[in-house]
């Protein structure tokens, strides 16, 4: 049976769980009952397992298991050196993998002490595509979630819009979803000649269509009746448990890292910070995340028009402008710990370097991710609900396993 | 927004034992010693004039077979100050433990343990330190230093 060329014997007394459950059968009471939802299940957006103990349809408590999409990013970026580690970034967030890129960048920009030379232009040409990566998550949270919750039509007309996004990106950048385009000092290209007139005509469709989406969705009484009052995240919990972004804005804190610690050119742009309200509920419910995030859509509309507008104006295209000119032929930060940190659509993401003077190398790269953060509150908010708003709560949440795994 | 000095002042405050000011840490914070890491996190949580309400980053830092140690770098940020702040906690390589802060803020719960999971630091009081990231019969601590994987796993071969 074992030869060489057989990669895996089937042996079926050595089989067993690899992830056991947290719960024992036999330490539960007799009216308790232990569900698996997932890791395979289209509501759990991904691998992720939960581990539900139910009484009835009230849920007692859930257990998350992650890691069945690890890839080892940390164990990778210790062993490549700065600038190859662009591509692993990319695939933690990988619907909104600019914005991962820029906070990355940005990060190991500092440590060199090269922030303040980024030319205005690749800052503001950051922004545009980082913003227009921003709307193409959220239109994924917002379409998945109204799947979840019952609503197909909104999910066909997100990936429609979307499309335009990733043609958009992938125009400037040659790749639809994991581009490597911002580099540490600069950028791969400079915009492609009539991306900024394309991306005005995309504003100027994409204005109606959010309106529609919001009609068809957001303020559907379906959508109302079955999300407000559910999965209501106390401030207080949320700041505890670490929770930002989308879903600590929706819990009525305005808080946000373009806007507080000011980072890239944002302190040059004008746009809001829509909180929760609890317009339809209480607030820091479900209805009040998804309705943050579409608000943030139409803000990220506004910066994206300021950008184009400052692209054509004063940080024109040149004929002799370097988007590389300021890459550093060798990156090597001298001693320090540092961390950095910026706003992706799913709330903080932060970096943790250690580099050590002597290589090119981190000597330590954490990714304090916000998916992984963020669904850690999971468990504190969804005790004593029916089974049934478990899955509204998570898809509000809006992890993408890529990041929690990574 | 809270001074630098004055949080240190704070730290001095309630530690037993020494506060090194560490340079080379940004956002800037002090070295402290595990004995003192549970009194000060929770007088630092409290005291209305620090409020470090949340805590963004839990690493911990394999120093290397040589040196013999581990860091635990706790990133606190105090939202209404918007402060920031740098605890750094050196443990043995041998013996990598100390107490648990995931009763103060419960974003250490799942930070903590990974750092069980990836460096093998054990964080007592902790009310659930199981794997997170790796499979629970995975062997050994990835991201040491000298961390060597199995030849198999589960009979299948590791390349």
């Amino acid at each position: 049976m074992s030869s060489d060329n057989v990669q895996y014997v089937y042996n079926p007394e050595g089989l067993q769980l690899s992830e056991p459950n947290k719960f024992r059968v036999e330490d539960l009471r007799s009216e308790e009952m232990i569900i698996n939802l997932g890791p395979q299940h289209p509501s759990t957006h991904g691998v992720l397992r939960l581990e539900v103990l139910l009484d009835g349809e009230i849920i007692r408590d859930v257990v998350p298991h992650i890691g069945y999409l690890h890839r080892c990013f940390e164990k990778h970026a210790e062993n490549l050196p700065f600038n190859q580690v662009i591509p692993f970034v990319d695939r933690l967030d990988y619907v909104a993998a600019m914005n991962c890129e820029h906070v990355y960048a940005m990060g190991v920009e500092r440590m060199l002490g090269i922030a303040e030379q980024i030319p205005k232009r690749v800052e503001y040409v950051r922004v545009l595509v980082a913003e227009l990566n921003r709307i193409s998550s959220h239109f994924i949270a917002i379409g998945t979630y109204g799947m979840d919750m019952g609503a197909f039509t909104p999910f066909f007309w997100v990936m429609r819009d979307r499309e335009h996004i990733l043609r958009l990106l992938e125009w400037a950048s040659g790749a639809r979803m994991l581009y490597n385009y911002i580099w540490i000092g600069g950028l791969f290209y400079d915009l492609p000649v009539g991306f900024e007139e394309r991306c005005t005509e995309f504003i100027k469709y994409i204005k109606p269509k959010l309106v529609e989406l919001e009609e068809i969705l957001i303020n559907n009484k379906i959508f109302i009746d079955r999300t407000a009052k559910v999965g209501v995240l106390p401030l207080e919990l949320a700041i505890n448990c670490g929770v930002t972004g989308p879903v600590l804005r929706g819990s009525g804190l305005r808080f946000d890292l373009r806007r507080v610690d000011g980072y890239s050119v944002y302190p040059e742009l004008d746009f809001d910070i829509p909180i929760g309200e609890g317009r339809m509920g209480a607030v820091g419910d479900c209805w009040d995340r998804t309705w943050v995030r579409m608000q943030e859509i139409h803000e990220s509309v506004k910066i994206i028009e300021q950008c184009l507008a400052r692209l054509t104006t004063d940080y024109k295209r040149t004929r002799d402008f370097d988007p590389q000119a300021m890459v550093p032929k060798k990156i090597r930060p001298k001693a320090q710990d540092f961390y950095i940190r910026g706003e992706t659509p799913k709330g903080e993401l932060g970096f943790f370097f250690r580099a050590d003077g002597r290589s090119d190398i981190p000597y330590r790269c954490k990714c304090r991710s916000c998916s992984f953060v963020n669904l850690s509150v999971l468990p504190e908010i969804s005790r004593g609900i029916l089974i049934a708003d478990l899955i509204a709560i998570l898809g509000t949440i809006d992890v993408v396993m890529g990041e929690v795994d990574r | 927004m809270n001074k630098f000095e004055e949080i240190v002042a704070f730290v001095r405050q309630h530690c037993g034992q020494s506060v090194d000011i560490d340079e080379a840490m940004t956002p800037r914070g002090v070295r402290i010693q595990a004995s003192d890491l549970h009194k000060v996190c929770e007088k630092l949580h409290e005291d209305p004039a620090m409020y470090f309400d949340m805590l963004s980053c839990v690493t911990a830092v394999d120093n290397g077979v040589e040196a013999g140690t581990i860091d635990i770098v706790y990133n606190l940020y105090s939202i209404p100050f918007n402060s920031h702040f740098t605890l750094k906690v050196v443990v043995s390589r041998e013996q990598p433990e100390l107490d648990t802060v995931s009763d103060i803020w419960k974003t250490a719960n799942w930070h903590e343990r990974e750092a069980w999971d990836l460096l093998g630091v054990k964080f007592r009081g902790h009310p659930d330190l199981r794997r997170i990231l790796l499979p629970a019969d995975w062997e050994g601590h990835p991201l040491r230093k000298d961390y060597k994987h199995a030849e198999y796993y589960r009979d299948i071969k590791v390349d």
